[in-house]
């Protein structure tokens, strides 16, 4: 049974590429075999977050007008032989593809893979319609802050006007020294104001910078954020994983020198 | 300084959540012109069982109004509809 998943998150910049491929990569390092759909036309950056840039021949724009077969146009992670990119095209825009095509496109795929993960462009156009089309469950990334939480709510409103009746909440960039300060939005505030399912919550990590720079996601890694996205991964599956305690650790120092404050 | 604040100022993270759950209400409860005809479509046909009612005259809005336990603002249909008088069937 094959399980396809769109990432989505209405506004732009809240993470939905580098939640693709950590949840994406994250899932074939526990054992199913994932392809990566970019659906971002025009616009792709799923395959250098992927760092599979350099591997790019056809896309999915040539996959549907015919110009390649599907296998001709899916790339194989370097990491692990069960994950695949399939890239979206830079040169054209998001009419390119139409929803009756994804579907069709999708229908395919399922008798190959475990899971497709769909990145979604930002914002509720054509390519939003192109991504959701044929999913059967979505990930909502946000992060808090008052303009993604409210474009999220657009964004679950449309998914269940259009069937999908499994959503799950990803609250993304979270500063726990900055929600204890009360400078930011906490977990719970942003659940119970969108209230929808929490799947899991990734901290602010500069170690995200760092392996999209290289172009290696970084889930099932020591920090925090692998740690996060593996959880993620585990309970898209259907595990319980009890929620990560996002507090960092403060240093007997840093402790000292508040003490003195 | 920093008491003081601490005694007038609510955080900055409530003020975000009192201005989202306001906003979403709103957000929510915005219907496309197109739902808005469908509702007032089914309002008169409903009311045209019992009543003859001016059709033209008639106004079906959704506003904004205070909320009864004071707690701000919510969003509320109202209509305002002209009735010319009752159906002879419905009459006692």
């Amino acid at each position: 049974m094959s399980e396809v998943i769109v990432i989505t998150s209405g506004k732009g910049g809240v993470g939905k590429t580098t939640t693709t491929a950590n949840v994406g990569t994250g899932l074939a390092k526990l054992d199913k075999k994932v392809v990566l759909i970019d659906t971002d036309i025009g616009l792709r950056n799923l395959d250098v977050v992927m760092g599979l840039e350099n591997r790019i021949v056809y896309n999915l724009v040539d996959v549907v007008e015919g110009n390649c077969r599907i296998k001709q146009a899916l790339i194989k992670d370097k990491r692990y032989s069960n994950l695949y990119l399939l890239p979206s095209a830079q040169t054209r825009d998001k009419t390119a593809v139409s929803p009756e095509q994804m579907i069709k496109l999708i229908e395919e795929l399922r008798e190959e893979f475990d899971y497709i993960l769909l990145d979604c462009p930002a914002g509720i156009e054509q390519g939003f319609k192109n991504a959701i089309a044929a999913a059967d469950r979505a990930l909502i990334v946000t992060t808090p802050e008052v303009s993604a939480i409210r474009d999220a709510d657009r964004i679950i409103g449309l998914l269940e006007a259009n069937d999908i009746r499994k959503i799950d909440l990803i609250v993304n960039r979270l500063r726990m020294d900055m929600v204890k300060r009360g400078d930011m939005m906490s977990i719970e505030d942003v659940v119970d104001i969108l209230a929808i399912h929490l799947i899991g919550a990734v901290p602010d990590d500069e170690n995200i910078v760092i392996s999209t720079n290289q172009g290696e996601p970084l889930v099932g890694d020591s920090s925090m954020a692998g740690i996060a996205y593996m959880n993620i991964c585990k309970r898209v599956l259907g595990e319980e994983v009890p929620f990560l305690d996002l507090n960092i650790k403060e240093g007997f120092l840093s402790k000292l020198g508040k003490l003195f404050k | 300084m920093a008491l003081m604040d601490f005694f007038k100022k609510k955080s900055s993270s409530e003020v975000a959540k009192d201005r989202l759950k306001l906003l979403l209400i709103s957000d929510r409860t915005t219907c496309s012109t197109e739902v808005m005809e469908l509702i007032k479509n089914d309002i008169i046909k409903v009311i045209s069982k019992y009543m003859e009612i001016d059709s033209d005259g008639l106004d079906i809005q959704i506003t904004q109004t205070d909320a009864e336990d004071g707690m701000g603002r919510v969003p509320a249909l109202c209509a305002n509809i002209p009735i010319r008088d009752m159906k002879k069937n419905v009459r006692n």
